[in-house]
């Protein structure tokens, strides 16, 4: 039976490093909204997220992962329950209903923490094959696991936060032997799946691919935003505006600036040097979360980690990518440092996953 | 280990499901693949940070500098409202509007400019907050239908160094008839409020748009309203226009004219007086209003604009209510106006004829209950036409009480009596016509013959709009044939008229009944008689509580006089009802129906053309050509 010997062993240094971001985010979120009234509170709300999230991260830090894993079928069943429950009662914010509405005036983004059960799940169904190749029927059945949920949130309609569900199963089925044969038959499918997918696509999802692809088509709609982005992103320069000081940010040119466009106002604030210190402490968190994969006791583990390694680098790349106008708009949030509860608190207990995996790291 | 859920611990299982091998460095190669891709998504999004802000830094800080985009309205003219010769009852003028832009305001500039105004800082805030919303380019209208002295604020510091945000345009200010004339069938506009916006009813309205509250305002709402157009420009932050964008014409709304006879409608209003009552006149041959007054009124000069609070709570904590439309919303107990439909049932239903007469010895008893007729001497021995001139309440007992309730809610029913007339305005009510289904329906007891009996002259639960008692009473003179009450003129898709198949001869009895009331010696209403020409109607005092609770209160509840009437006696051109709350008498109410329905003949006598006069033609003249 794994167990761990003290709390102490935990990834001090990731640690530090999610910390470090997660101030950042609270400093860049009072810098955009200390003007604008209704929005005043957001950066002590962020702390008391902060705060609960270390809470939610000691509590999955404390139950085995091996436990975890052993209950995957009833979070399986409870999220799709609850993405169901979404559907029927879900809060109508921004033209999705995304969120189940609680007492206290939060909202509860289920999407958010699917993310979590898809790693576990992932894990798990990848531990328990015996081989070490995946065969295809294993890959149909695991695409129909993870397919199901991302159905449901895509239909929400939510396409960005439904694709951060694809990296853990496609890192883990790379990671567990996958013959080339197959990816060669699956890029075949890409390829002519994708028209039939842009034809099933909402409107506003094909303009805003569109609008990607020549925000020059409609200035003051959709590629209004990826316009606004660039210039306050361009004119941050080298050194940036400084805080509080972004032109762009402050009159308010961008949306969103507290949540999804945060790395927009940060990148005009604090410029390139501003930009590259942020990505750095990302790229040194993921490669943290990486010798956790390797260090791991066991492939379980070692799933776990990858699995959310890879959820946060598809967020980063997506959101800060939107922010330069290298992808398209999506609505997904930029982990530890955007505005939200569900957001922080799904991410941090994904970061208690990977500790909990180096508490164990000592094999009995 | 820590288990502070309780988990039964499936780890065992699950491992012997497993087999787990504990062999993680299998993938080692694979994570070392994986740190590559991490690095090159790494070096993709610095590449594009780098491309932007150090590559390109000139020219997004130019663009960031010019980068303001201004959008200015364009109001669309709301269409005016006319009456049928074509006069303007309600029109727009241009006035004047200070705007806000929202990207680019400050707030330190908002208690100067709430000054400059001459508005309240809560009033600005307000506006302000109702747009929160929306996106940062619209602008909002802070203040409409400036003065003089405003506009000259607005233009002398919307200058960039001290309120750039300000902006002056042209906009339409409603001008409405003063004095209250008209206001109930007019109805006022009023900004869509964000409750509106929720409703679907309102869906395709954006925050800031005037829209029709009430009346035909807001009837006809969609023909009137037309579309804002838009001019947006880039303007630099010094608030110069670099260049626009786009520019989208304003769309006038639609002109419509309304069945309305201007002169009848002011007639009609001087005829109630300001007294608290409602004066119908439709055209039955077409069903078109000719005039509609509720009073009391309200002024609607003080809606042109946004109406303010003072204002607003005076009218609405006015107790005589002056918003109810009382022409198509007071629903109140008809009293002995009801009593032609009855008659009219009776004869349909043959359970009297032309010739049937009762006794009336000052009351008879039905039912355990002991009924006086309003001359407490009696009327002797009655025929119908009688019956109607004199109001016998005994003959309408008797009839009534031969009828039954549900004949007679069948044949009311036909001439409109408890229905809606679908009349072109918002909120119209439908009174109720009793009947055994009704009761069973609504207060789920068995009706009570003696209940008949109050019916049968206008009392009980029987409730009646003063436009539905026209309607119903022009269509019967009009021979059985009801068009549609309607306020719009040219409507080619009104509904066909109702017909009923019933006897000229009845028609001719009961509208001989209704000559007797205003033009023989013993008529109710022979106050109201008018000299060459053929006015027929029916009086009416209803009681709003019954006699009992009226002596215990010391006779101080009064009752409602009404008057239905029209003329000509054959082929009508106009019908008239005519309702003076607390009027104690029917006959009251006749004077005032009387003075519409002269105004009527009046102005066609003066507007008939005058013959024609034979001119020798030009050529014909001697000595030319």
């Amino acid at each position: 039976m794994a167990t761990y010997r003290s709390l102490k062993d935990i990834d001090w240094a990731m640690m530090f490093l999610t910390l470090c971001l997660c101030l950042i985010g609270v400093l860049q979120i009072y810098s955009v909204t200390h003007a604008t009234p209704a929005w005043r509170d957001a950066w002590w709300k962020q702390i008391l997220f902060l705060i609960t999230g270390l809470l939610l991260m000691w509590l999955i830090m404390v139950i085995d992962y091996h436990t975890l894993l052993g209950q995957t079928p009833v979070f399986y069943a409870l999220t799709l329950f609850l993405l169901v429950l979404t559907f029927a009662i879900g809060k109508r914010v921004l033209g999705a209903g995304r969120w189940i509405p609680l007492p206290l005036g939060l909202h509860f983004q289920v999407s958010e923490f699917a993310k979590l059960v898809i790693v576990l799940l992932v894990a798990r169904f990848l531990t328990e094959l015996k081989k070490d190749t995946v065969e295809f029927w294993d890959v149909i059945r695991m695409i129909g696991l993870v397919g199901l949920p991302m159905v449901l949130v895509m239909k929400q309609p939510d396409l960005g936060t439904s694709l951060t569900y694809l990296p853990p199963l496609i890192v883990g089925i790379f990671l567990a032997g996958l013959r080339w044969q197959y990816v060669a038959g699956f890029l075949l499918l890409v390829g002519i799946a994708s028209p039939l997918g842009y034809m099933m696509m909402r409107p506003y999802q094909k303009s805003r691919l569109e609008v990607f692809l020549n925000p020059n088509l409609d200035p003051q709609g959709e590629g209004y935003q990826i316009i606004q982005s660039k210039i306050a992103v361009g004119q941050g320069g080298m050194w940036g505006r400084g805080a509080t000081q972004g032109s762009q940010t402050q009159l308010k040119f961008l949306p969103v600036p507290h949540t999804d466009f945060i790395f927009s106002t940060f990148a005009e604030e604090h410029g390139f040097v501003g930009v590259v210190v942020t990505l750095g402490l990302y790229f040194l968190l993921l490669m943290q979360i990486v010798q956790n994969a390797q260090t791991a006791p066991d492939r379980a583990g070692m799933y776990l980690c990858m699995g959310v390694a890879s959820v946060i680098l598809l967020h980063v790349l997506v959101n800060v990518g939107m922010v330069v106008g290298q992808m398209p708009v999506t609505g997904i949030p930029l982990p530890l440092l955007s505005y939200g509860g569900s957001s922080i608190w799904s991410m941090f207990l994904m970061l208690g996953l990977v500790n909990n995996v180096r508490l164990r790291r000592f094999v009995n | 280990m820590i288990n502070p859920f309780g988990f039964k611990n499936r780890e065992i299982e699950f491992k012997d499901k497993a087999l787990l091998r504990d062999d993680p460095k299998f993938a080692t190669n694979k994570i070392v693949i994986f740190q590559g891709v991490t690095i090159t998504v790494f070096l993709f999004l610095i590449a594009g940070f780098w491309r932007l802000q150090v590559l390109e830094v000139a020219t997004y800080r130019e663009a960031a500098d010019k980068n303001i985009i201004k959008s200015i309205p364009i109001r669309a003219p709301r269409g005016k409202i006319l009456d049928r010769d074509g006069r303007v009852i309600v029109d727009s003028h241009t006035s004047f509007s200070a705007i806000l832009s929202r990207s680019a305001y400050n707030e330190a500039h908002l208690p100067a400019i709430a000054e400059g105004l001459h508005m309240e800082m809560e009033e600005l805030e307000a506006r302000l907050s109702r747009f929160r919303k929306q996106p940062s380019y619209k602008t909002v209208e802070i203040k409409e239908g400036l003065t003089p002295g405003e506009v000259q604020f607005v233009e002398s510091h919307n200058d960039p160094d001290t309120f750039p945000e300000l902006e002056l345009i042209q906009s339409y200010r409603r001008m409405y008839p003063q004095h209250g004339l008209g206001a109930h069938v007019i109805g006022y506009t009023g900004e869509v409020s964000e409750a509106e916006l929720a409703n679907s009813d309102f869906a395709q309205f954006n925050q800031g748009d005037v829209v029709g509250k009430a009346g035909i305002e807001r009837y006809y709402n969609d023909m009137m309203m037309g579309q804002d157009g838009v001019r947006s420009f880039v303007v630099n932050n010094r608030g110069q226009i670099q260049k626009t964008l786009s520019h989208t014409q304003a769309v006038p709304g639609k002109t419509i004219q309304l069945t309305l006879d201007l002169d009848l409608q002011i007639a009609a209003e001087f005829a109630l007086g300001g007294r608290r009552g409602s004066v119908v006149a439709l055209d039955p041959r077409t069903g078109e209003v000719l005039a509609m007054v509720s009073s009391p009124t309200y002024d609607l000069t003080k809606f042109a604009g946004r109406i303010n609070k003072t204002d607003w709570n005076e009218i609405i904590n006015n107790p005589d209510n002056p918003l109810l439309n009382r022409a198509i919303q007071a629903q109140l107990s008809p009293g002995s106006t009801f009593k032609p439909i009855v008659a009219m049932a009776a004869l349909e239903a043959g359970v009297i004829d032309e010739n049937t007469t009762f006794h009336c010895a000052g009351g008879q008893s039905f039912y355990g209950t002991y009924r006086h007729c309003h001359n407490k001497t009696g009327h002797g021995n009655v025929s119908l036409r009688y019956a109607l001139a004199q109001s016998c309440d005994v003959y309408f007992y008797n009839v009534g009480d031969r009828l039954g309730i549900d004949r007679l809610a069948e044949y009311a029913a036909m001439t409109g009596v408890g229905q809606k007339t679908e009349i072109d305005l918002p909120s119209e009510k439908a009174g109720i016509m009793p009947s055994t289904a009704w009761k069973a329906r609504s207060v789920r007891t068995k009706w009570f013959a003696g209940e008949t009996i109050s019916v049968a002259i206008g009392q009980g639960a029987l409730t009646v709009t003063p436009l539905q008692l026209a309607s119903s009473v022009g269509g019967i003179a009009m021979g059985a044939i009801w068009h549609r009450p309607h306020l719009l003129k040219d409507q080619p898709d009104l509904p066909a008229a109702r017909k009923a198949s019933w006897s000229p001869g009845h028609i001719l009895s009961v509208v001989g009944g209704m000559y007797s009331v205003v033009n023989d010696g013993y008529g109710t209403a022979n106050a109201a008689r008018l000299p060459g020409i053929e006015f027929c109607g029916k009086t009416g005092t209803a009681q709003l509580v019954s006699n009992a609770y009226v002596e215990k209160h010391g006779g101080k509840v009064k009752d409602n006089a009404w008057f239905v009437g029209f003329a000509p006696r054959q082929n009508p051109e106009i019908v008239v009802a005519a309702l003076f709350e607390a009027g104690e008498h029917g006959k009251d109410a006749s004077v005032i129906a009387r003075n519409v329905v002269k105004a009527y003949f009046d102005k066609k006598a003066r507007t008939r053309r005058p013959p024609q006069v034979a001119v020798l033609p030009f050529a014909a003249r001697p000595g030319e050509n």
